[in-house]
């Protein structure tokens, strides 16, 4: 799921003032699983508004509303009333969220809440880790199911750096494993350790054509 | 003029290489300074391409510099600020200049540098590099086109004896190995069994190709602590740093080359491999008493 993180209460502060109504929009889906823009952010962020509005003696009318999933055109349209009576949306969707968003109500400015940071899943209660770089090219046949392209810090394909810290921690976060001694380790365990030992060429970055787009062929 | 690196790897000479780490600023005179008093003293001068991913004078730049100053450099190629296409091109240059010996590295990360908000490349890794040096001595790009004139490089890498655990290094250089190096020069070794181990673990695949041991001097405990935890590759073991800590205050530096020296003696002496490579960082000129105390001069 894509993982995303709120930003700080001073930022958004910032791009909501100069408005007096506007509309914190949340979504159901994944930035609601990663806390941060689920309806509950919804409702912490619009009374953290609310309250900072008011202490500043600026008052501002602030609408909560969240949907499913705001990258979804028929979805985000569900929202059109109260958007129509806000001069401004804070979007706490993932970045595919605040863009449909801003593509339908393109008369409003429509600003982020939150930076959208990794494609990734849950570890323990309140951590996250990232999994997934969308390369286009998956190749995790090759590696043991662990990614190296994201998980690795310099997205090596052929083994770990020279830096890898005792106990296979990585050079630049004691916190964080060594992708190529997971790959090792996880190979080991299935005996296919001569996987690892096969050479694999450059990447090729073609296999997504920036800006990504895929039209499905119906069968 | 210095003999050719590549000349030198087919004698039995036990072989001596140093670093030079240029400077940060257009001002060159420090690393001529470094380049004209080791120039006859080793091999062949190796100079770090952004070392520690912090920005300095590029290593072609140095290469270039001590080819005017009649000595062997060995350009260091990291692939951590350039595509593959900026890297060939990089390669063709230095071949049309006469840099003919390449070390490919991997690269420190973006974030132990000076830079650190900077964007890190890494479209090859160091065993792609390899392959494109090759290719590109074979008279193409990595794109297949022929080449007006080939390369002709002798090719090196970097490997981690101390890499704990060494298993998931050492399959990365039998890769290197594979896809076929002249030299290797390792990072810093403080434990001569370690060196051992790999050199054996090399000879399995490779007979021919020269192993140098990597040799940093430290010149103090507290230093060999910071290393320890802040410098990629280091790991400085215990007895060294009580060592360092028990030399009289203002001697650490000697008691650093001392131990280093004592270090290269050993490797000699034993012939754990085919000779070092010195990089004490910051302190070039420094590198004449090591060889020295080590009997090289």
């Amino acid at each position: 799921m894509i993982i995303a993180e709120r930003k700080l209460m001073e930022e958004i502060k910032r791009l909501v003032a100069p408005f007096k109504k506007v509309l914190v929009a949340g979504c159901g889906t994944c930035v609601a699983v990663c806390w941060a823009g689920g309806e509950k952010e919804v409702g912490i962020l619009a009374s953290q508004l609310r309250l900072a509005r008011n202490a500043e003696g600026n008052k501002i009318t602030v609408l909560e509303a969240t949907v499913e999933r705001q990258c979804e055109k028929e979805m985000v349209l569900e929202l059109k009333d109260k958007v129509a009576e806000v001069e401004a949306v804070l979007s706490l969707a993932c970045g595919a969220g605040v863009q449909t968003m801003a593509e339908l109500f393109e008369d409003k400015p429509v600003f982020p809440a939150v930076n959208t940071t990794f494609i990734g899943k849950p570890e323990k209660e309140g951590l996250w880790t990232e999994m997934c770089g969308a390369c286009g090219d998956c190749f995790l046949d090759r590696t043991g199911g662990v990614c190296p392209v994201v998980r690795c810090a310099k997205g090596l394909l052929n083994g770990p750096c020279g830096g890898t810290r005792k106990g296979g921690k990585c050079e630049i976060d004691p916190e964080k494993d060594c992708a190529w001694v997971l790959i090792y380790r996880r190979l080991e365990k299935q005996g296919r350790l001569a996987l690892m030992r096969e050479y694999n060429p450059p990447k090729n970055y073609r296999a997504v054509k920036r800006p990504g787009r895929i039209q499905a062929v119906k069968a | 003029m210095a003999k050719p690196f590549r000349e030198i790897l087919k004698t039995k000479e036990f072989i001596v290489t140093a670093e030079a780490g240029p400077g940060k600023g257009s001002n060159v005179s420090k690393i001529v300074e470094h380049i004209e008093l080791l120039r006859d003293k080793v091999h062949a001068l190796n100079v770090t391409d952004n070392q520690s991913s912090v920005m300095r004078y590029p290593s072609l730049g140095v290469c270039l510099l001590i080819k005017e100053h009649g000595g062997e450099p060995i350009l260091q190629v990291t692939c951590r600020d350039r595509n593959r296409l900026a890297i060939q091109a990089d390669l063709l240059f230095a071949h049309s200049r006469g840099i003919n010996n390449v070390l490919c590295l991997t690269g420190d990360s973006i974030d132990v540098g000076d830079h650190k908000e900077a964007r890190q490349v890494f479209d090859l890794d160091s065993v792609q590099l390899i392959h494109l040096v090759h290719t590109l001595n074979s008279g193409k790009d990595m794109a297949g086109n022929e080449l007006d004139g080939a390369t002709d490089f002798c090719i090196g890498t970097s490997a981690t004896p101390s890499a704990d655990p060494i298993e998931p290094q050492l399959i990365k250089v039998e890769k290197k190995l594979k896809a076929g190096v002249n030299f290797i020069q390792t990072q810093a070794v403080y434990e001569l069994d370690e060196l051992k181990r790999f050199v054996e673990f090399v000879r399995k695949i490779d007979e021919k190709v020269k192993i140098l041991g990597g040799i940093v001097p430290v010149v103090g405990a507290k230093m060999a602590t910071y290393m320890n935890e802040n410098v990629p590759g280091i790991f400085i073991p215990q007895r060294i740093i009580d060592e360092l800590a028990q030399a009289p205050k203002g001697t650490g530096v000697a008691k650093g080359i001392e131990i280093a020296a004592r270090m290269i003696r050993e490797i000699k002496e034993r012939k754990v491999c085919d000779g070092v490579h010195i990089m004490f960082i910051g302190r070039e000129e420094k590198v004449p008493e090591i060889l020295k105390a080590a009997g090289l001069l």
